[in-house]
């Protein structure tokens, strides 16, 4: 069986083994996630502040794709209010 | 100022989002105008989300399916009133708000998107696909290794609930949500797991001289 959608074995080897190092659990992610996206959209250093949750988008998909949504939700409604 | 900053006004922000508690938490008139107000803002927020997956997904095109964000803006206000002492002010009240809305639907897109599918929790074989030829010899060799030290370990290594749930979810793009409602458990619970035997397989790895990152640190002497 070819796995659907990889096409390269470096993708497969990073889903396999997960982003190292310590990274938040999907609940902790969820808490913090709206501080996450405005220090992220003020421009100031939301990895230093949030430290394991960068890590824990990159392995986790889900929470990664509603990170991706937050943030331009938060960008377009700042956009449109300027 | 540096324009490409987008500028979120913080002392307004607190303001506005003491208001927003005060008038949740009032009893009467006020109350219901908020919740309205609430409501609102939450199905728009709902709407961009299933907006943007109905976009992304082939299954979901040909449905406004307008019906997954009413259903989440229900379901964002009750989980939002349900964990207002929750709220800090780390962020604006609306922002924190918003992501019960997005987490809602669009748990409940993929769930749609995946209805009357079969969940594939096996991997029939290990995949060995061709490599794409843009390396050196070397570097082709050792990522070979390790994905065959991979496909061992996940067969003798994991348990057979770790097995199900990384093949589930790393090799079969199953989306966690479903996969954690097929098996009855929490987004979390499943995430857990995939770590864990994440954590199980770089060990493995390691241990067999093919060590990821963390072999460029520690090199044994
Ligand atoms: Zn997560």
């Amino acid at each position: 069986m070819i796995a659907p959608g990889h096409s390269n074995r470096d993708d497969l080897l990073a889903r396999l083994t997960g982003p190292p190092g310590p990274e938040l659990s999907c609940e902790e992610c969820f808490a913090q996630l709206d501080h996450y996206v405005e220090l992220e959209l003020a421009g100031t250093d939301a990895d230093t502040t949030i430290p394991g949750m960068r890590a824990h988008l990159e392995g986790c998909s889900a929470c990664g794709e509603d990170h991706e949504s937050l943030r331009a939700l938060i960008a377009t409604e700042a956009r449109a209010d300027t | 100022m540096d324009s490409s900053k987008i500028v979120l006004n913080p002392a307004g922000a607190e303001q506005e989002s003491r208001v927003w508690i005060e008038r949740l938490t009032a009893i009467g008139s006020e109350r219901d105008a908020a919740l309205a107000e609430l409501h609102a803002l939450l199905l728009r927020a709902a709407r961009f989300e299933v907006g943007r997956r109905r976009a992304a997904s082939s299954q979901l095109r040909g449905g406004d399916h307008d019906d997954l964000a009413q259903q989440s803006a229900d379901d964002a206000l009750l989980a939002v009133l349900g964990k207002l002492g929750d709220f800090r002010g780390e962020s604006r009240f609306t922002t924190w708000a918003y992501k019960f809305a997005l987490y809602e639907a669009a748990a409940k897109v993929r769930k749609r998107s995946w209805q009357g599918r079969e969940v594939p929790l096996t991997a029939e074989a290990w995949p060995l696909m061709a490599d794409d030829h843009q390396r050196t010899a070397q570097q082709s060799v050792e990522i070979t290794e390790r994905l065959a030290a991979l496909g061992e370990a996940i067969e003798r290594e994991l348990t057979p609930h770790q097995r199900e749930v990384l093949v589930a979810l790393a090799l079969n793009d199953v989306p966690i949500d479903v996969l954690a409602e097929r098996l009855n458990t929490t987004r979390g619970a499943l995430y857990k797991t995939l770590h864990d035997g994440r954590q199980k397989l770089r060990s493995v790895l390691a241990a067999r001289g093919l060590g990821l990152d963390e072999h460029k640190e520690q090199t044994p002497a």
